[in-house]
């Protein structure tokens, strides 16, 4: 018998192989695929075949890059109008369950599959979204696709892959107070590059990833992909069965208990190895923001804008500095303390869930924003629980916009946009340039650093302005 | 799917780092249908103002590199957003080979299955190809042979200078082949049955709507459908 000791990863990988080429190249079956509006050039491929959809049972619509966030269910852009309908009409002819406009679970994909309990520990879970790493944080093996491949999908339910590398990233100790994942995401990008992490499946593992909410586990796994990975995981614990309980897909009953008991096994062995090993200390993580073009340009905020004219050893790192400051609009030295900036936003698959919502309406509240600034919900459910909580009252007392639910700000789609040459402080994922609007200046921070930025009207220590008594 | 084997053209000297698929293609231009064409979006916000002005002229615009087949970047090409559009951006620009260091995972794998090729080179292979075509020139890059020969520059002193670049074995298979993935997966339908009917039985929590028909090994409209 094989009894080398496997990976979490390893596990997941296995447990899906239909066949093997001769080539290494493996068969895997899809339990998972959701698709979304931009999915278009997917289902053009398959109506070229005139194929169906296999499995119409395992795949799941959702209307998120391109829906409006205001004034809803009228879509002005009659482009998008046209996008949000080509999706629904799909759905009808293929049969497949759709989260549409007027859906009440409505949202970004990578927040309604896991709400739904669509996601679950052990699947193998496709989008045509890059964030789709995202659901690895129930212990599932997703990543995002290209076209083609949603095509591929689609039409099979099974997907060609080569087994990437393995890879680990321990993080002792505890994130501080006012320290979130996102900080340990922007921290972890920094040190290892938006390479570091290229071809490898990442397993998070260690004491202050174990006491992370499963929120808390879905940004983390969510930024992974800016650092390269294929996928990103936690192995499901305790946190993740609390989380997926009375969920509407997941199991109940006897299945559950079935199903948890594979789930459990599917942590690592103790012994199995990874080709990479890395060690961060969760102590030393301090709010992080972005300063630049890429999420590896990150920094704790109180540090400074980094000196290209001090890396004389490395002219295109330079280059790139110098280039990246240029389109931020940003003085070589400047304290990141000192940026003043133009409006905020929260939102987007990263950082929108309930949790992200409290915690900046923890520091805004009783208090006001310097600065305009926009609040979009990761889901509508998300949405109408934040309204029982009374966090859209909080947002809109400090002068911010709450708004309905999708991709929104995160990637200006649907029309929202940052203008050129402002400067944004965005829960997001994504500070590369025009990415929030053409011209907009972004930077990356947690949704209470976001809110700590509000409120000064500059990047913040989030730790100088803790949420007021009372 | 598209095959590559040779390519002998110009080649430009993009010399960007980290050029991710939101500048490959911006984000509102991916309402468009293919049909029309995705070419002059290419790096648009780069190129152009909001108004369509041109703005900043980049190697590719440049008379030199007119024509340019082979495009030279830094590190990390193609990174970001999982958007194909990328992919069809350059493909409709022209552009058939991407030389880098490094490419993100989701766009090479899309690159190769729209017949694109991304050829990895070292750092400083990536340098010197950046500075020998500064001014102009062509490449002959060969899949076959995994090589990248200097076939016209200004001056006369480099040609025939010869590089190596790799490729995963398998998308080099593919590329060569020009293979199509669905044609490939028809073969194994009766172990994608074997494998679901599996599944099904043993873990039936992973399919959340049991009801729903499945044909996962009976696809239609399919060409050369294989028998089990
Ligand atoms: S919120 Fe942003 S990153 Fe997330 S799926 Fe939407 S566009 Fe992509």
């Amino acid at each position: 018998m094989n009894a080398a000791p496997r990976t979490l990863f390893d596990k997941l990988w296995d447990e899906h192989v239909i066949t093997v080429r001769e080539d290494g190249e493996t068969l895997l079956w899809v339990d998972r695929h959701f698709v979304h509006e931009g999915s278009h050039h997917a289902f053009r491929k398959l109506d070229e075949r005139g194929a169906a959809v296999a499995e119409p049972g395992l795949t799941f619509g959702v209307a998120d890059h391109y829906v409006p966030t205001r004034g809803r269910p009228v879509i002005a852009d009659p482009e998008v109008a046209g996008m949000v309908e080509r999706l629904s009409g799909n759905a009808a002819r293929h049969g497949f369950r759709l989260f549409g406009l007027d859906d009440p679970a409505q949202g970004i994909v990578h927040v309604v599959g896991p709400e739904q309990g669509l996601t679950l520990p052990g699947l193998l879970i496709v989008c045509g979204d890059s964030h789709t790493s995202t659901h690895g944080a129930f212990g599932a093996y997703a990543f995002g696709i290209g076209a083609s491949e949603v095509a591929h999908v689609l039409m099979t339910q099974t997907l060609w892959q080569r087994k990437p590398k393995r890879m680990r990233i321990s993080v002792s100790g505890r994130l501080g107070p006012h320290v979130s994942a996102k900080d340990l995401a922007l921290h972890v990008i920094a040190s290892i590059g938006t390479n570091g992490a290229q071809g490898h499946a990442l397993e998070y593992a260690g004491t202050a990833i174990s006491a992370l909410s499963m929120e808390g586990r879905l940004t983390l796994c969510n930024m992974s992909i800016e650092a390269g990975a294929r996928c990103a995981m936690v192995a499901p614990d305790e946190t993740t069965f609390a989380w997926l309980a009375g969920r509407p897909h997941a199991p109940s009953g006897a299945a559950l208990a079935e199903a948890r008991a594979r789930w459990l096994a599917l942590a690592g062995d103790p012994d199995a190895e990874f080709d990479r090993d890395i060690l961060i200390d969760g102590n030393a993580v301090a709010p992080t923001v972005t300063w630049g073009t890429s999420p590896e340009d990150a920094l704790p905020i109180t540090g400074s804008v980094p000196d290209p004219e001090a890396m004389p050893a490395d002219a295109a790192r330079r280059a790139y500095v110098a280039g990246a400051l240029d389109y931020m609009g940003l003085a070589p030295g400047m304290p990141l303390e000192e940026v003043a900036i133009d409006r905020i936003f929260i939102g987007s698959c990263t950082n929108a869930r309930l949790e992200d919502l409290r915690a900046a309406a923890a520091v805004l509240r009783g208090r006001k924003a310097l600065v305009p600034g926009l609040v979009s919900p990761g889901s509508s459910l998300v949405k109408r629980q934040a309204e029982v909580e009374g966090l859209d009252r909080i947002f809109i007392a400090a002068g911010l916009t709450w708004a309905d639910s999708g991709c929104s700000m995160c990637v200006g789609m649907n029309g929202d946009l940052v203008a050129s040459g402002e400067r944004c402080a965005s829960t997001t994922n994504r500070n590369f340039r025009g990415r929030q609007g053409l011209g907009a200046r972004t930077h990356l921070m947690s949704p209470a650093m976001v809110a700590a930025a509000a409120v000064t009207g500059r990047l913040t220590d989030v730790r100088d302005l803790p949420p007021l008594e009372g | 799917m598209q095959s590559f084997t040779t390519l002998t053209a110009p080649a430009c000297p993009l010399g960007l780092a980290n050029v991710d698929t939101d500048q490959l293609i911006p984000a509102r231009f991916m309402k468009r249908s293919r049909a029309q064409g995705y070419g002059g979006f290419l790096l648009h916000d780069l190129r152009f103002d909001e108004d369509g002005r041109p703005r900043r002229a980049i190697p590719l615009d440049e008379p030199r590199h007119a024509g340019a087949r082979i495009l030279i970047a830094r590190r990390n090409f193609g990174t970001g957003s999982s958007r194909e559009a990328a992919v069809y951006a350059l493909w409709d620009y022209g552009i058939t080979c991407v030389i880098a260091p490094s490419f993100g995972d989701i766009f090479a794998s899309n690159a190769v299955k729209n017949g694109l090729l991304p050829a990895q080179v070292s750092e400083a292979d990536a340098e010197t190809l950046l500075g020998l075509l500064a001014d102009g020139g062509s490449l002959t890059v060969n899949l076959e042979a995994l090589s990248i020969t200097v076939t016209g520059t200004n001056t006369t002193e480099h040609h025939g200078q010869r590089f190596t670049f790799v490729i995963d074995p398998v998308r080099r298979l593919q590329l060569l082949n020009g293979w199509d993935d669905i044609d490939l997966t028809l073969r194994h339908t009766a172990e994608i049955a074997d494998y679901r009917a599996n599944r099904a039985t043993s873990q039936p929590w992973t399919f959340p709507e049991p009801g729903m028909p499945s044909q996962a090994w009976n696809i239609r409209g399919a060409k050369g459908r294989l028998r089990p």
